[in-house]
């Protein structure tokens, strides 16, 4: 993926590095494990240790915060949907693969599903249910509705996040940023057509 | 009686314009649950083993483990020791636990031994000698034929012929009946006879009856061109958004209430309560929206039954089982495969005269039936011949449109091939032979003047091969198709309330294609109202059945019973209201908001006035279809539309590129035309879809899916729309026939048409769909060799 991709999936801020994740797996595989947070040395730095069993994750959603218990593997998506009952972003294909899970972390257009929920912590996390304000649509929800740019309607959330982050990037977006940033996300009843006319019409009106 | 028809194109306020879905605000900002969002207090998380092997018995099951686990809270074991599984992802064991975290570890605990045994997942065509003959038909057999549509003829035939290895019970019949049996296939089970099951089980390779009609042989011989193909389509999967599955939770010791994702609300507590054992009224259904089906979603399935019975066992607690995305690839669902060598033969006007077609596919354990080809021509002379491969993929099931793609991949591949032979342009080849093409010719050839404007045919066409430019190749390819989509059972029941508002209460369901904006629309033009007016209550058991969402028999069914209704409690305001209007009940009309006396401004009340004259009970009515009782027939059945497709090929690495596509269909009466118009859109996307990327590949080493996630199970991206062109056939000739379903009919000729479009560019056919790169690159080099 190339650096300005919305889509693309860093760990910004945790410092952690794939191979760095192997080598905590690893330590902490062989430690006891311990009440609290185990701090421990990887790859020449100090690294929290969370787990196994539950443990405090304290999330910003919406502009709402909320601490939960939950184990350390869940993901974003699943505590969103399972602990804060947050279902706008859909569980589709589980692994960074068709985008109907979108959400926004800070300003990163993130994969909900790829993403731990411990990792989320400290960060503004925003769902497709926070864009209506005051009971009155989004212009890009609106646009979706205009357009009849949802069927079933399952991807539908993860297109208005998608479409919401690239214009907010690209107010006049070209039809190559457009190709990039729908790039990350999957429709099976077919309503592409619906969408494409849909990102015009919110470009024009400045969503 | 008062009148139930559609109102005329003048009177018609609301049907037939764009009018947008009534459920998209609650789709575009989150708000709409779906099944898969139900979280009830104390929910279990369900999770099932699944079996790895293709095919294998089973030696052993321990679950104690598991069992002993905190937080898992039921476990309840699938398979029998000593069962066989026929598919890899079968499901073995069950087991609820308090989040999904422990269910998944408890399902890693449970031990199960197995003994693998040979299997097979090809598809390959079948060597000669192969295929053991035909035989009686099991109840399975039977089955399969009502899901692949056998014709009745063939049915009645091959029963007469063979007999059957079950005795049918009057269940089984009525069950059958339901799904579409004719009587006539009835009484021909019936009298059946009755042979024993051969010990040695089901032959993985079953010759269906042959099929002869006219003089093949002699239609050959005298034919003035010849040409012969090889076409077909693989296996593809269903990948619904929304996973199969359900929720389910004892509220106490007989009553069940289920959350599931379904096409079919109405039809699941009957489907439930007898492997639960208990009553379906029992059982309370509830759905409000679905993340599609296509088809794979009318039944209650082994892993929804299991939910229920974990509930059971843990007291009753809810329990969410919804499948992986893995599981909902490999297990929920897959389109059969059907491949054929044909040969098909014309005189040099291009006038077809004769067609024989050796076809072989898989439906899975099922075999699958012979498609129905050729399709749509009703070729006088023709010979076919079918070896269906029972294997061990996975049960196949519904896929919008069941066998139409593929018998029209079969089909216009063969015409578009013997266009070619003559020299033709296919335009005047199917031209040419609309004569054989059915009830719908008159439809095709107005669908074909005004497709063939919309995609440029005339300028845009060139000789195969002969539209290159560097390692470009670009070509046309076009398909015509066929559907009934009459409307199916429903009923409602439509109720005005003292204050004016409305509600209609039906047990159907919207699955993404806009039968809730359907139903308001109807009840709206007829009451004269709003179609926000309209309060619709759907998707429960709770209120009157209405069938399941398939073959596109929702728009006619649901808009039948709702005009009915409407109309008839429309009637009895009207009898509540004359008396202050000075007039009769039949000289009222309820138009833009009033009710007044007909052509008489003066004597008219709002509607809420109006309904204030009712007293303090509201009106209800129910509205049935069909209804003999309140004719006319509101919705028809029969449905003509053309495809046309433009791509583009790159001959060095294979890649296709779809460039334009142009769907015009026939629907009748449309109710909608944005969401009829979005059906055809979709439609093409999806026939896009699985024209080039989709196909469920089976590993030959392992018996199990390789692509059972969405990034090797490629679907169609936004970036592989090209431009697409969609025209409704509406006004005279097609209003007046009253509403047909639109669901299935436009994605059957993408496909066919797109196929076309590459051998056109090509100058050479690529056998099979998906056409992927290396098909075509294989192609490419056949041609370069031959």
């Amino acid at each position: 993926m190339k650096e300005d991709d919305p889509k693309t999936l860093t760990q910004e801020g945790s410092g952690v590095s794939r191979r760095d994740f192997l080598k905590i797996s690893g330590i902490s595989a062989a430690s006891v494990p311990l009440i609290g947070t185990k701090v421990v040395e990887a790859a020449g730095a100090p690294v929290k240790v969370y787990g196994p069993g539950k443990t405090p994750v304290t999330l910003m959603v919406n502009g709402a915060k909320h601490t939960l218990q939950i184990e350390p593997r869940v993901t974003l998506l699943d505590a969103l949907r399972d602990n804060l009952d947050v279902t706008g972003p859909k569980r589709v294909c589980d692994r960074g693969e068709c985008g109907a899970c979108t959400v926004m972390i800070d300003k990163k257009l993130s994969y909900s599903c790829s993403t731990l929920a411990i990792d989320a912590q400290g960060k503004q996390i925003t769902t497709v249910e926070s864009l209506a304000e005051g009971g009155r649509l989004h212009p890009v929800q609106q646009a979706f509705v205009d357009n009849d740019a949802s069927q079933c309607g399952f991807c539908t959330p993860g297109f208005v996040m998608a479409t919401k982050a690239l214009l907010d990037k690209h107010p006049q977006p070209t039809p190559e940023e457009i190709r990039r940033g729908l790039a990350g996300n999957f429709c099976r009843c077919g309503t592409y057509f619906g969408i494409r006319h849909a990102v015009a019409q919110a470009a024009q009106k400045g969503a | 009686m008062p009148d139930y028809s559609w109102p005329t194109a003048e009177n018609r306020t609301l049907i037939g314009k764009r009018i947008s879905r009534l459920d998209s605000p609650d789709k575009v900002s989150g708000r709409a649950k779906y099944t898969y969002d139900v979280h009830r207090p104390g929910m279990l998380f369900g999770k099932i083993v699944r079996s790895p092997y293709a095919k294998a018995k089973i030696l052993s099951i321990d679950t104690s483990a598991a069992e002993k686990m905190p937080g898992v809270k039921a476990v309840h074991v699938i398979q029998k020791v000593g069962s066989t599984v026929q598919w890899a992802g079968t499901e073995v064991v069950a087991l609820a636990a308090v989040d999904e975290g422990t269910a998944a570890d408890a399902a890693r605990a449970v031990q199960v031994k197995y003994q693998p045994a040979s299997y097979l997942v090809s598809d390959a065509e079948p060597q000669p000698g192969q295929a053991e003959a035909a035989g009686p038909m099991s109840n399975d057999d039977v089955w399969d034929a009502i899901d692949n549509q056998m014709p009745e003829a063939a049915f009645i035939d091959y029963i007469k012929t063979h007999g059957i290895t079950f005795h049918p019970a009057e269940d089984d019949l009525k069950s059958m009946k339901g799904e579409g049996m004719s009587d006539a296939g009835i009484e021909a089970l019936r009298k059946a006879e009755y042979h024993e099951p051969s010990g040695s089980g089901h032959t993985n390779y079953q010759k269906a009856a042959a099929q002869v009609t006219g003089d093949p042989d002699k239609a050959f011989a005298e034919a003035e061109a010849i040409s012969e193909g090889l076409y077909g389509s693989s296996v593809i999967a269903h990948c619904c958004m929304e996973s199969h599955g359900s929720m389910s939770e004892w509220t106490d010791k007989d009553h069940l209430e289920v959350h599931i994702s379904t096409q079919n609300v109405s039809g699941i507590p009957a489907q439930m309560a007898e492997p639960l054992k208990t009553t379906a009224a029992n059982v309370h259904v509830h759905q409000d929206h679905m993340g599609g089906g296509f088809g794979s979603k009318f039944s209650a399935d082994r892993w929804d039954i299991t939910a229920a019975e974990l509930s059971r066992k843990a007291g009753g607690k809810p329990v969410r089982m919804m499948l992986e995305r893995s599981s909902e690839l490999m297990v929920a669902g897959c389109r059969p495969s059907a491949y054929a060598r044909v040969k098909i033969g014309a005189k040099k006007d291009g006038t077809v005269v004769a067609w024989q077609s050796q076809s072989w596919g898989t439906g899975g354990p099922g075999g699958g039936g012979m498609p129905p080809t050729p399709y749509v021509f009703n070729i006088p002379n023709l010979r076919k011949e079918h070896v269906a491969i029972r294997n061990n993929i996975g049960p196949a099931r519904a896929w919008r449109a069941p066998n139409h793609p593929q018998a029209a991949i079969i089909t216009m591949g063969a015409m578009d091939d013997l266009a070619a032979k003559l020299n033709m342009d296919p335009l005047e080849l199917w031209l040419k032979n609309l004569n054989i093409a059915g009830p719908r010719e008159k439809t095709y050839r107005e669908e074909f003047t005004i497709a063939s404007d919309l995609m440029g045919w005339k300028d845009k066409w060139k000789p195969r091969g002969q539209n290159v430019s560097g390692n470009m190749a670009s070509g046309l390819g076009l398909s015509l198709h066929t559907w009934g989509g009459r409307g199916h059972a429903s009923d409602c029941d439509v109720t005005i309330h003292p204050d004016g508002s409305v509600d209609i209460k039906m047990g159907s369901q919207d699955i993404g294609t806009g039968t809730r904006t359907t139903i308001a629309i109807v009840a709206a033009e007829t009451l004269g109202l709003p179609v926000e007016a309209i309060k619709l209550y759907i998707g429960d058991t709770s209120y009157p059945p209405s069938g399941g969402s398939g073959g596109s028999t929702t728009p006619g069914g649901v808009s039948s019973s709702t005009r009915r209704g409407s109309v008839d409690v429309r009637e009895m305001l009207f009898e509540k209201v004359a008396p202050t209007l000075n007039a009769k009940p039949e000289e009222l009309e309820a138009v833009n908001g009033t009710v007044r006396v007909k052509g008489d401004a003066s004597r008219s009340l709002s509607w809420k006035e109006a309904c204030s004259k009712m007293g303090a009970v509201p009106l209800t009515a129910r509205g049935k279809n069909p209804d003999k009782s309140k004719l006319p027939d509101l919705t028809n059945s029969g449905v003509g539309g053309v495809g046309m497709a433009e791509v583009e090929v790159d001959t060095d690495t294979g890649i296709v590129k779809v460039k334009k596509m142009v769907a015009v269909q026939d629907c009748g009466l449309i109710i909608d035309l944005k969401m009829a118009e979005s059906s055809c859109y979709g439609a093409l996307i999806m026939g896009i879809s699985y024209a080039l990327f989709e196909e469920k590949v089976m590993d030959q080493a392992t018996g199990r899916m390789l692509n059972p996630d969405m990034q090797f199970y490629r679907l169609a991206g936004y970036n592989d729309i090209p431009e697409l062109v969609v025209h409704m056939m509406t006004g005279k000739g097609y209003d007046e026939r009253g509403v047909i379903g639109l669901g299935e009919p436009p994605v059957i000729s993408p496909g066919a048409a797109i196929a076309n479009a590459v051998a056109n560019a090509l100058g050479t056919r690529v056998p099979f769909i998906p056409l992927t790169p290396d098909r075509v690159l294989a192609a490419l080099e056949h041609k370069a060799g031959a």
